[in-house]
């Protein structure tokens, strides 16, 4: 019985890939329950408080204005026509390639007391110093709370117009008969409908806006993910950066069930047959310039002036910016996030290959194990995935001693650490993508391959791989790139000769020189159109 | 030697009974059909005897070899089972020729070809080597599966479902041509479908499947005439059921009066129900003279191309009747029912 032996040598692999790619997190709730830490007593008894209150204002706050700027954008989009929409419509996504990093800097540069901003305004009326006139200032936590906005709202656009596309006109259409304003049926019967929709995508908003790093650390407003950064680099106390973070799983715990119950309502709400493709409303004269204005200025501020300050940069400096360092930066990038690619999508093609074939029970949960690091903040993630690894260094070195060897920082102090880092959380890119596209082939494909006398791995071989070739390479495409843009891990684990483009960019950002490392941020933004493209496509594709 | 044996086979997925204490026996040479409602259990059938699921008990024996029972379990791909598909599970990355190529095991190239190319011509698709699956009409997609399935000369071939993605004016021809091919090639067949028309084109015998076992096998005439119980009489046609009493071996007293069978019964008397098709029921114009018979009332007529199908009310009870196209009825008439002498299908309470 060959077959029998064979499966559970899947079997065996997929368990394994769940159990290590999720070990970070075990060994991070371990040590943030169990560990005892003077530095996290300490923060405990002065800042913290600060720090949760901090982040859970951004998030607050993030959400709220997200919501603003993209639930009308979502509604003008799904059902309305006016000048520019369908162009609007894939635009108004473009600012998710965005680091916030880069748009905060962008915006620091024009609005500062020395930008063009200001300069002119005094110019106009005649003021001489600060003291002749109040202007805002940007490095605050409202300043951080519009730049993270800016970037994150796609999030919610995104998904909040699909489920206005989703819901049927008729709906709409009874209400207004029985005598709703437009704007009274959008908060009466849209806004209600999609409320699941729009909850999951606060939710992930919400993780999103935890997660960053280099915005909050730019514009010096302390949270959780500064917390966790300055502790490993002020303290090195590791146990108490896992406390930190222990409390940031917990802020996750609440989004993730936010996310979860959200969805059990759309299932109830959301299936109507079909997908609307017309219009509902035909916006004419004023109304319809004043939707194209709004649009427009949420395109312009989100996307064309940081994107037009970039480009400016890079023209001005472009000498000094292209850069020997840009090359080298940028094929250090390129080799890890290659490797990372590679590593990923050869655990999740058999992963989910298991999936496919399994007889045993919980054929799902490897899957889940393996794709927990996704939703861990990038600090969070590095801290987790130091916990094990230097274990295992010490181990090894312990074991090693009597023999006078010494492996010495070789994993953490690696190149390595970094990999398995980005492997850990981009994991669960590859697995979804490739999910999706094992779907596709049909079951009985399967079947008639094994009833040729295949065995399993031949019919992976055979008849499985030739037809995920495409699938495959966008999963590895979407992780690949994910790696490019990945920052808080990178610099919380970066070996002294490692610098990825990212944090090149950053190190520029935190030294007010971006200009000299503006062709470093446009690769980023432009890497980042990638995978936009592929989600509008597959949006489409539901339309 | 019979091809295939299964002895009390059952599957259970959590915790429902999907097949249960199942027998079925196919002859060497012959086409079986599982024939049945969906979700009675046969898909799971065909696909516990190529082993793509494994049966919880029972066994299954492949040319007088057992392939699966409590202890031993062959993996599918030692089975050597030939299999069709509904959706036809043609590889789409593979040419028509490498798709027929691919359960040549051991074989030389241009023993490969030589097979490939014998079956293209057995399917009448010798031109279409080189195109792909989706260059092909359905029913060349069909044959292409059925020249792949049975290239590699399985001791058995199961077909689930093949012809319901197929359009009703082609259907029975390529029925007709499956069936030519598969006796062209002597090998025994389990063909999977709910459709009777299907069933009684393609199929030597038939097994009516009913909630996860077999409820009767044998030909199409033997099941049409003598049912064993009610869901294979009305399985393989509509009907009604009549109060009855069987008054002597060929009599039955039902409320339209006396019914004659041309079989004798046992049991008599005793009472149950006989069930009744269209056809064994006439209309008669009333008559004075017949004062005994129960008049019934015509409710609606309906045309259907080659008769009239009555819906008459009698004695409150509803039923259709087929006449000829030449006996025609209006609405509210009275008429006359008579049941002619056939093989009565009678059961007992």
């Amino acid at each position: 019985m060959t077959y029998k032996f064979k499966l559970s040598k899947w079997q065996l692999f997929a368990w394994s890939t769940g159990l290590v790619l999720s070990a970070p997190l075990f060994f991070l709730l371990f040590e943030s329950l169990q560990g005892n830490s003077e530095v996290f007593s300490h923060l405990w008894d002065t800042v913290l408080w600060d720090y949760i209150s901090n982040t859970v204002l951004l998030i607050l706050g993030v959400c709220a204005l997200s919501s603003v700027i993209a639930l009308p954008l979502g509604w003008l989009t799904a059902y309305c026509n006016f000048p520019g929409k369908k162009h609007f419509e894939w635009a108004l996504m473009l600012p998710l390639a965005m680091p916030t990093y880069i748009i905060a800097y962008v915006y620091t540069d024009l609005l500062d007391y020395a930008g063009p901003v200001q300069i002119t305004l005094r110019e106009w009326f005649g003021w001489q110093s600060p003291s002749d006139y109040w202007f805002f200032d940007i490095r605050t936590l409202p300043g951080a709370i519009v730049m993270i906005a800016l970037v994150l709202y796609p999030y919610l656009f995104l998904i909040f117009k699909t489920a206005l596309r989703e819901q049927s006109f008729k709906l709409v259409q009874a209400s207004q008969l029985m005598g709703l304003s437009p704007t009274k049926s959008f908060f009466k019967v849209s806004l209600v409908l999609s409320r699941g929709s729009i909850v999951a995508a606060l939710a992930l908003i919400s993780m999103e806006t935890m997660a960053d790093f280099a915005t909050v650390s730019y514009f010096a407003v302390s949270t959780l993910t500064t917390a966790v950064y300055d502790t490993w680099f002020g303290y090195y106390s590791l146990t108490a950066a896992a406390k930190i973070s222990g409390v940031m799983l917990l802020l996750l715990f609440l989004a993730l069930m936010a996310e979860r119950f959200s969805r059990r309502n759309q299932a109830v709400f959301e299936r109507q047959s079909g997908v609307n493709s017309e219009a509902l409303y035909i916006l004419k004269g004023k109304s319809a310039w004043l939707a194209t204005a709004f649009c427009g200025t949420v395109l312009l501020v989100s996307f064309v002036i940081p994107i037009a300050v970039l480009l400016n940069y890079a023209i001005t400096y472009f000498e000094k910016a292209w850069s020997a360092e840009f090359f080298n930066y940028a094929w250090q990038s390129l080799k890890v996030a290659g490797v990372v690619s590679v590593i990923t999508i050869a655990l999740g093609v058999f992963v989910v290959f298991y999936q496919r074939i399994a007889t045993q029970s919980y054929p799902l949960v490897p899957g889940r194990l393996a794709s927990t690091g996704y939703a861990l903040p990038g600090t969070v993630l590095a801290i987790a995935v130091l916990l094990p690894l230097t274990l295992l260094e010490s181990s090894i070195n312990n074991v090693l001693e009597p023999y006078n060897l010494d492996i010495g920082l070789l994993l953490t102090g690696s190149v390595f650490t970094i990999v398995i880092a980005y492997v850990v959380r981009f994991y669960a890119i590859a697995h979804g993508a490739i999910e999706s596209s094992f779907v596709r082939i049909s079951p009985s494909l399967d079947m008639a391959s094994q009833s040729m006398g295949k065995s399993q791995g031949q019919t992976l071989r055979l008849v499985h791989l030739p037809l995920l070739r495409r699938g495959l390479l966008t999963a590895a495409l979407l992780v690949f790139i994910e790696c490019m843009k990945e920052l808080p891990a990178a610099l919380l684990l970066r070996p002294f000769n490692f610098e990825s483009l990212a944090t090149h960019v950053f190190q520029y950002v935190s030294d007010e020189q971006l200009e000299l490392a503006s062709i470093s941020a446009l690769s980023i933004v432009i890497v980042g159109f990638i995978p936009l493209y592929f989600i509008n496509r597959s949006m489409e594709q539901h339309t | 030697m019979s091809s295939l044996i299964l002895q009390g086979v059952s599957y259970h997925y959590n915790g429902t009974k999907v097949i249960e204490n199942l027998d079925l026996t196919v002859g060497k040479d012959e086409i079986v059909c599982l024939l049945g409602a969906s979700g009675c259990g046969k898909t799971t059938t065909l696909k516990a005897i190529a082993g793509l699921v494994e049966a919880k008990h029972g066994s299954v024996f492949i040319d007088g070899k057992l392939v699966s029972d409590e202890s031993t379990f062959i993996a599918p791909e030692h089975r050597n089972i030939g299999m069709m598909f509904q959706d036809y599970a043609l590889f789409p990355h593979l040419s028509v020729a490498n798709n027929i190529a691919f359960g040549l095991g051991k074989m030389s190239q241009s023993e490969k070809q030589q097979r490939v190319d014998e079956m293209l011509q057995l399917v009448h698709l010798s031109g279409c080597a080189d195109r792909f699956p989706h260059q092909l009409s359905g029913g060349q997609q069909q044959r292409v599966a059925i020249a792949r399935a049975l290239a590699y000369k399985p001791s058995l071939l199961l077909l689930d479902e093949p012809f319901s993605n197929i359009d009703t004016q082609v259907r029975f021809e390529l029925i007709a041509d499956i069936r030519r091919i598969i006796k062209a090639q002597q090998v025994s067949a389990v063909f999977v479908t709910h459709s009777k028309e299907e069933a009684f084109a393609f199929s030597d015998t038939l097994a009516i499947m009913d909630r996860g076992s077999i409820a009767q096998q044998g030909t199409p005439e033997q099941l049409f005439a003598a049912p064993r119980s009610k869901v294979v009489a009305e399985f393989l046609g509509q009907g009604i059921y009549l109060s009855a009493e069987a008054l002597t071996a060929t009599e039955y007293k039902t409320p339209f009066g006396t019914v004659e069978s041309d079989m004798q019964t046992s049991c008599y008397p005793c009472s149950g129900e006989l069930y009744v098709r269209p056809h064994q029921i006439e209309l008669v114009q009333e008559c004075q003279s017949d004062k005994l018979s129960k008049r019934a009332t015509i409710l609606s007529r309906r045309f259907i191309g080659s008769a009239y199908v009555y819906k008459v009310v009698i004695a409150e009870q509803t039923l259709e009747v087929e006449a000829q196209y030449g006996q025609s009825f209006e609405i509210n008439e009275q008429v006359i029912i008579k049941i002619k002498p056939h093989t009565v299908n009678f059961f007992e309470s």
